[in-house]
């Protein structure tokens, strides 16, 4: 039942002190699939990969990655994944040569296996002329290259990347973007994570967002476009009864809640018939909706949206409290 | 298709002793100052303090053991600064999640110190031996000599890692090890402890660094070592055990925090 899936994490709770990071992560990513994890600067993504990747552990939750537990079976889920951090994990005083041969050997190959393995990889990361130089001469894509090259040398089954391309002017990220493709056709699992949709748009096959230590949207990038690129309609509400009455009715359409401004929002196509449509539907007596706006959404809005959402809605939470 | 000789944890140091000895070549300062300074070091103390120093002996004869320890801690410098840099970046979660032990990566840290030092310890022979170090050591005895400074190095490397893992920074490793380079200074590696003022004699005796040189004297000119070959073993024994358990405790608090 499992089997299919690379990486399966549930209930995922870590805290540092009295910092909760993650509160309850769910994940699932099928064999031979790119999985892109999405959230902003401090919201858990390293922490999720280092938990995933065997070096930290989860206050609370399970974890399998590569049909092994992370904590149970740490060995053998080593064995099998790769990471390549946030750093980067070359050495500058060796060459690029030397970094792979040595990663190479580390990993259990021989030495002239591990020669063989580094020639084909400077070769196949665009590093063939680079390869006898020291890292330190490298330019930034340079090194990112090489950081991935240095990840697969084992030939991993799964692979972390975490911020792959942060950092890389456009042309070095579309690079990078061709590389990461390249080996999920050899049929490598892939889990990144980024800030950037785009990328994430460009390589995953599923997308998460996480905020406030949770999951606060999946699905495949195309799903998570379509709540974005199509436009928002946002509706204030005449009173609370009205607010949870048109709630009720919108359900799942709701793409962002706010009971405290008494506003709603809602996907549309921005054209005239079909609010007109909308607005009868929700609100046949017109009395419910006091005002709307149209809101033409972009990419940086799905995701400034969810991230928003949640942080006003943990405002309201821990002012209750 | 894996080869098991460098798959186990052995290999994987080996490996990383490897790396460390490639990587310190290139330190192009670093090399200098562990070449030069046994040289300097050798013809400063017996010709321009030698003359001023009575030791019952020739000045050179006297002082090599005192050089010898002194450079071994200067090597060590190296150590502590390259764990902490290591410790920094991301190499070390990217070994971890390969499953390379910690402890791979620092006993290969001590491999490559070991054998660093080692060479910094044949210069200083062989510059004694131009300014006219005289040894009457037998063949046996060489090989006591080796084998307390191999205890020595071991000890001396080990506690570098260790300083290495406690810094925050490599800068502060590198400051930390000012405490290793003084403890010579403060023996009888360089004038006879009874010249010194009282205050100091009492640490100067006690002190780790004195059976190391005496015995090491001993040896080298065969004026007999009494129980200090005994004694120097075991503060080598001691600082390594000790180290080698504080590093590991180091080793687990500095990834748990990571
Ligand atoms: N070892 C630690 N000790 C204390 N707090 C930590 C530790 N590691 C992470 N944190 C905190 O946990 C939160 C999440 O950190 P994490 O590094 O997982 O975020 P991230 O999503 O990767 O962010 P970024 O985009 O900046 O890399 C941050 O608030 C961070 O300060
Ligand atoms: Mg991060």
């Amino acid at each position: 039942m499992t089997s299919d899936l690379a990486i399966d994490a549930s209930g995922l709770v870590k805290s540092y002190g009295a910092v909760r990071v993650l509160a309850g992560i769910d994940l699932r990513v099928r064999r031979g699939t790119v999985f892109g994890l999405l959230g902003a600067n401090g919201a858990g993504k390293t922490t999720t990969v280092r938990i995933l990747s065997t070096l930290a552990r989860a206050d609370s939750g399970r974890a399998r990655v590569a049909g092994f537990d992370v904590v149970s079976d740490q060995a053998q889920v080593r064995r099998r994944i790769s990471l390549t951090g946030q750093d980067a994990a070359v050495d500058e005083l060796q060459t690029g040569d030397e970094n792979l041969r040595m990663m190479g050997r580390l990993s259990g190959l021989s030495r002239s296996q591990a020669r063989v393995r580094a020639a084909a990889l400077l070769e196949r990361f665009g590093l063939v002329d680079a390869g006898p130089r020291r890292v330190a001469t490298y330019s930034g894509g340079m090194r990112r290259r090489l950081d991935l090259a240095a990840c697969v040398v084992a030939q991993p089954a799964v692979i972390f990347l975490d911020e792959p391309t942060t950092g890389l002017d456009p042309r070095s990220r579309h690079a990078m973007w061709e590389l990461i493709a390249e080996l999920v056709e050899s049929g490598v699992t892939v889990f990144l994570t980024t800030q950037y949709l785009e990328e994430a748009d460009r390589l995953a096959d599923s997308v998460a967002v996480i905020d406030g230590g949770r999951v606060v949207a999946e699905g495949s990038p195309a799903e998570l476009k379509q709540r974005v690129t199509s436009e928002r309609l946002d509706l204030t509400l005449a009173d609370a009864w009205a607010f949870d009455q048109v709630a009720r009715s919108l359900g799942e359409r709701a793409l962002r809640a706010d009971a405290s401004r008494l506003t709603l929002g809602v996907a549309t196509d921005g054209s005239a018939s079909q609010i007109r449509g909308l607005l009868d539907e929700i609100d046949p007596e017109r009395r419910a909706v006091s005002s709307f706006a149209v809101h033409a959404a972009t990419l940086e809005d799905v995701f400034l949206d969810l991230t928003d959402a949640t942080a006003t809605s943990r405002e309201r939470e821990s002012a209750r409290v | 298709m894996s080869d098991l000789a460098t798959s186990t944890p052995v290999g994987q140091a080996l490996t990383m002793a490897g790396r460390c000895l490639r990587v310190s070549r290139r330190q192009v300062d670093a090399l200098i100052m562990s070449l030069l300074l046994p040289v300097l070091l050798m013809v400063m103390f017996v010709e321009l303090f030698g003359g001023a120093i009575d030791t019952g002996t020739k000045y050179v004869t006297y002082v090599v053991p005192g050089v010898i320890l002194l450079c071994a801690g200067f090597g060590s410098a190296t150590t502590a600064v390259s764990v902490s840099q290591d410790m920094t970046g991301g190499l070390m979660d990217r070994l971890r999640s390969m499953n390379v032990s910690g402890k791979a990566v620092l006993a290969g840290h001590v491999t490559a110190s070991v054998a660093r030092t080692a060479v910094s310890i044949e210069l200083v022979f062989l510059v004694a031996a131009v300014l006219g170090f005289e040894p009457s050591a037998g063949p046996l005895d060489w090989l006591a000599v080796a084998g307390v400074l191999l205890a020595f190095v071991i000890a001396v490397s080990s506690l570098a890692v260790a300083i290495g893992l406690l810094a925050k920074s490599p800068e502060a490793a590198n400051g930390f090890t000012f405490f290793v380079t003084f403890l010579p200074y403060a023996s009888s590696g360089f004038v006879p402890v009874h010249t010194m003022p009282s205050w100091i004699q009492g640490f100067a005796l006690h002190q780790p660094i004195t059976p190391i040189t005496e015995t090491l004297r001993g040896l080298l000119l065969g004026t007999g070592v009494g129980s200090n070959p005994w004694q120097a073993l075991a503060w080598c024994g001691a600082v390594t055990a000790i180290s080698v358990a504080v590093s590991s405790v180091l080793f687990q608090r500095r990834i748990a925090r990571s």
